[in-house]
């Protein structure tokens, strides 16, 4: 299969984190938590095979958190926290990182927002004693806000104006949500982006910066006691915010009406339908459903194999590319994606019509046995590649913890996937319902409208 | 108290501590064919890269495309399995097969368990002696290849690339689309693909890393089991080319609200005795840390832009000094200008002894970062051969970072940075900025 440059990038960010590493004491992977008096979670990957680790703080704050009309507001300050606090100058943090040989970041989401530093094992405790600085410490100035406010709306330029499919996108989920702040995308309209301030920033953070509201997750060369001891130094004496609100937020209703998204753009090159469905994500401690919407987009959309794959590619010739996405991970309600790139001469609507007859054979044909067998067997096998990677493994706990899970639900994943039977896949199928779908088309402007 | 603690950190930052060891053996197959091993057995599994140098370089004049799309069709079907059933027989053995193909390189990039040794390797020695190239399949995967095609046309980024690449490098290998074009990826035929095929995959050109749950003694069996009946040698590698760039701007018209600028200049290859005053100047003007110059100058202090980087972009048959940044149509001819005064600011006074201090200390501190996990290790070790390294270059790599001096980098920067040859393509409805 020839990687898909364009369409792979939307599914990629799609793809679900299909298994968990099993904790298994004699090898790297090792998991450890506890949680500090101040209401702080910590998690320890060990990894003893090269002195490096990684340090990471994840907040349980992402853009589906913030304020009405101040969308971008919690990726903005992600980007302010690398200025001046207290005791760091502007930019510090990331030049202390740099001069000890190490390299840092952060990135948002809808349901968090993670500082991350990686570098020599033995520099653990420098990087916590500036983290733990900047989580109550920002100092900022108002030509901080200037500039960086034109820092990221280039980055929205550079990320979605730029780019029609990631416009496309945005409208999709605009759409697919009526009453949840998924629907904003996370790093906020460009007309709200603008009006960002030094009083939005700082809300934000006063609101959701505090120990209790954030998971610390350290990956590498290091012993939970040593984590342990270095995480009571530096970030246990910072106070609980005993006035965290709850994370509350507005739900879906029942969606009752299918809808269509048509974008046009001339700088389409490659005409394509994409279509989404609102479902439910992993539940703590009743993840089931989830697991069974993770394997059957692995039946539906997963490569060569594929149920939709062998339709569209093989079978007939109606597809160049065609493709699933499901990720549970999830504080609220999320989506299952399909992607469907039209065969040169397919038209939009006849690709979609061989899409959904596709959709419709699978509901009578059912599950594959031997196809259930070899996903699971590869879900197996990826719990012994992911022991190579322990950063993996600490991203997908961070990820979890900040989206409403527990370690117990990390942990019980992969045999709740194993379980997983040809009814239970057939019953998620049934979640994909018309009703509370979005079907979108993207395509240039027709004939005449090309200006 | 905090800048204190970092002060004393970077004080010790010298005295960096010993990284895990990367040992490195040399293993040549009883078939004659060289390799080189890590090995790794506390996880049950290997990881393995194969590349055979000239990659997509050594397409045949008129068939450009013809190595990109036998390599993309080196997994749909071998042996007595058709695509799918090769898909399955993978999927079977939970193996991952990665081939891809680049103007220096084809790769292939291999997992598979340990328990799954043998039936893996037999498949791939299928995917790579006894491809099928079936009718059915080579025109699904030429259709893939349009599209993308289609999608890089439109795509400002790619845009840019092409345009400098023909400019720079005009009829060489370097200064086409390597996929083809429409016309010369539509008249490929199965004779074609066979044609690459014979002229890539062959055993004096192959490099070897393998990092994992293997033995030398398996490792020879394996390279001999893979390659033992490939052809010895291939096409002619395609000659050494200078870059032609000329100071001035290529604008390029296309509508979108961001300008996205491809800029370089000649570059130094990686056997020059420069070669690493040069990597430390390169990062200390806009080596990708939010430390560099043009990251501070262009975003930073003034806003114009979410990233901005240069690169050594030395490469087998060519080198070049490279950069790109993207701004809003109103600001790209700021950013432009800010980047040309630092060109011209490094070129001229050199760089500053606490620059090349974090520089070195950076440098020196993030190479053994980089051994974390044993496909990344594979890709390192085949990366090393690439360039012509000795196995035993790591223990010697930052020796040889610490030794730069600062008159060494002041030197580099006066005979390499030539601001007045500096080219900029620009990308986009740039406000104030044309070609010249």
């Amino acid at each position: 299969m020839m990687r898909y440059a364009r369409t792979a990038l939307l599914s990629a960010a799609l793809m679900p984190a299909v298994a968990f590493a099993q904790t298994s004491p004699e090898s790297s992977g090792k998991v450890t938590d506890f949680v500090l008096d101040n209401g702080m979670q910590v998690v320890v990957v060990e990894d003893h095979r090269a002195p490096v680790v990684q340090h990471m703080l994840w907040y349980r704050a992402g853009s589906a958190d913030e304020p009405k009309g101040s969308s971008g507001v919690a990726h903005f300050l992600e980007h302010l926290l690398f200025k001046a606090t207290d005791k760091l100058e502007a930019g510090e943090l990331s030049a202390t990182v740099a001069a000890n040989g190490g390299r840092d970041n952060a990135f948002t989401s809808y349901d968090y927002t993670a500082y991350f530093q990686r570098i020599a094992s033995d520099r653990l405790e420098l990087m916590m004693t500036m983290e733990a600085d900047r989580m109550k410490n920002i100092r900022l100035t108002p030509e901080n806000i200037a500039t960086e406010r034109k820092v990221v709306i280039e980055e929205r330029n550079q990320r979605t104006e730029n780019n029609p499919q990631a416009l496309f996108g945005e409208q999709i989920s605009a759409a697919q949500y009526l009453n949840h702040r998924y629907g904003t995308p996370v790093i906020g309209w460009m007309h709200e982006m603008e009006e960002l301030d030094l009083e939005d920033a700082l809300s934000f953070y006063e609101t959701y910066y505090s120990p209790n509201n954030t998971v610390l997750v350290v990956s590498g060369d290091v012993t939970p006691d040593e984590v342990r001891a270095l995480a009571e130094k530096y970030y246990g004496p910072i106070p609980a915010n005993p006035e965290l609100p709850e994370r509350l937020r507005t739900e879906e209703p029942r969606q009752n009406a299918e809808r269509r998204v048509i974008f046009r753009d001339a700088r389409v090159a490659q005409p394509y339908i994409s279509r989404s469905y609102l479902v439910p994500e992993r539940d703590s401690g009743a993840q089931e459903t989830a697991a069974a919407l993770t394997i059957l987009s692995e039946i539906l959309g997963g490569g060569t194999t594929s149920f939709l794959t062998e339709k569209l590619q093989f079978d007939t010739q109606v597809a160049t590319y065609s493709a699933t996405g499901y990720s549970g991970v999830s504080l609220d309600d999320t989506t299952f994606r399909i992607i469907m790139v039209p065969a040169d001469g397919v038209s939009l609507e006849e690709g979609e019509a061989a899409l959904d007859q596709a959709l419709a054979e699978f509901t009578k044909k059912g599950v594959d046995a031997e196809q259930l067998e070899r996903i699971k067997l590869q879900i197996r096998a990826s719990e012994i590649y992911a022991q190579d990677n322990v950063d993996g493994i600490a991203n997908r706990y961070g990820s979890a913890l900040t989206s409403g899970l527990t370690i117990e639900d990390v942990q019980a994943w992969p045999d709740i996937l194993d379980a997983v039977t040809a009814e239970d896949i057939m019953q998620a199928a049934t979640l994909l319902r018309r009703e509370a779908s979005v079907t979108g088309w993207l395509m240039r402007p027709e004939q005449g409208e090309a200006q | 108290m905090i800048r204190f603690a970092t002060a004393l950190f970077v004080g010790a930052a010298a005295a960096l501590p010993a990284y895990a060891e990367v040992d490195i053996q040399t293993v040549t197959s009883p078939g004659g064919i060289d390799a080189w091993l890590v090995e790794e057995h506390s996880l049950p599994f290997v990881a393995i890269e194969i590349a055979f140098t000239g990659g997509t370089s050594l397409d045949v004049d008129g068939k450009r495309g013809a190595v990109n799309l036998m390599t993309g069709l080196l997994e749909e079907g071998s042996g007595n399995l058709d695509a799918r059933g090769f898909a399955r027989a993978k999927e079977a053995l939970a193996s991952s097969f990665g081939f891809s193909a680049g103007p220096d390189q084809l790769t292939i990039s291999a997992r598979f368990l340990t328990e799954n040794f043998d039936e893996s390797v037999a498949l791939l020695r299928d995917a790579m002696q006894k491809p099928r190239f079936d009718d059915g399949d080579i025109e699904r995967v030429r259709a893939q290849v349009l599209s993308n095609l289609a999608f890089d046309a439109k795509d400002p980024n790619d845009i840019a690339s092409k345009t400098f690449a023909t400019m720079a490098y005009g009829e060489h290998p370097y200064g086409t689309v390597e996929a083809g074009t429409p016309e010369s990826l539509a008249a490929l035929t199965r004779d074609d693909l066979l044609e690459a095929h014979r002229n890539v995959l062959v055993r004096d050109r192959v490099l070897v890393g393998a990092v994992g749950d293997i033995t030398p003694e398996q490792l020879g069996a394996l390279l001999d089991a893979v390659m033992g009946d490939l052809p010895q040698s291939g096409a002619m590698m395609p000659p050494k080319i200078e870059p032609q760039i000329k100071g001035g701007t290529t604008v390029v018209e296309f509508d979108t609200p961001q300008s996205v600028a491809l800029f370089g200049q000649r570059g130094i290859a990686v056997d020059d005795d420069d070669y690493f005053a040069a990597v430390l100047l390169n990062q200390i003007l806009g080596g990708g840390s939010f430390e560099s110059r043009l990251m501070q100058e262009v975003r930073e202090k003034r806003g114009l832009t979410y990233g901005v980087y240069s690169y050594l972009s030395s490469r087998n048959l060519a080198n070049a000094y490279m950069g790109s940044v993207s701004s809003a149509n109103d600001r790209i001819g700021e950013a432009i200008e800010v980047i040309r005064e630092q060109w011209r600011l490094a070129a001229q006074d050199g760089v500053t002894e606490k620059e090349l201090q974090d520089a070195k200390t950076y440098l020196t501190g993030a190479y053994p970062l980089r051994f974390d996990g044993n496909s990344t290790i594979a890709g390192i070790l085949v990366g090393m051969q690439l360039i012509g390294l000795d196995a035993d270059y790591i223990k010697t790599r930052n020796e040889r970072v610490e030794s730069v001096t600062l008159e060494d980098v002041k030197r580099v920067a006066g005979e390499l940075m030539e601001p007045d040859a500096l080219h900029f393509v620009v990308v986009g409805k740039p406000e104030g900025v044309v070609s010249e």
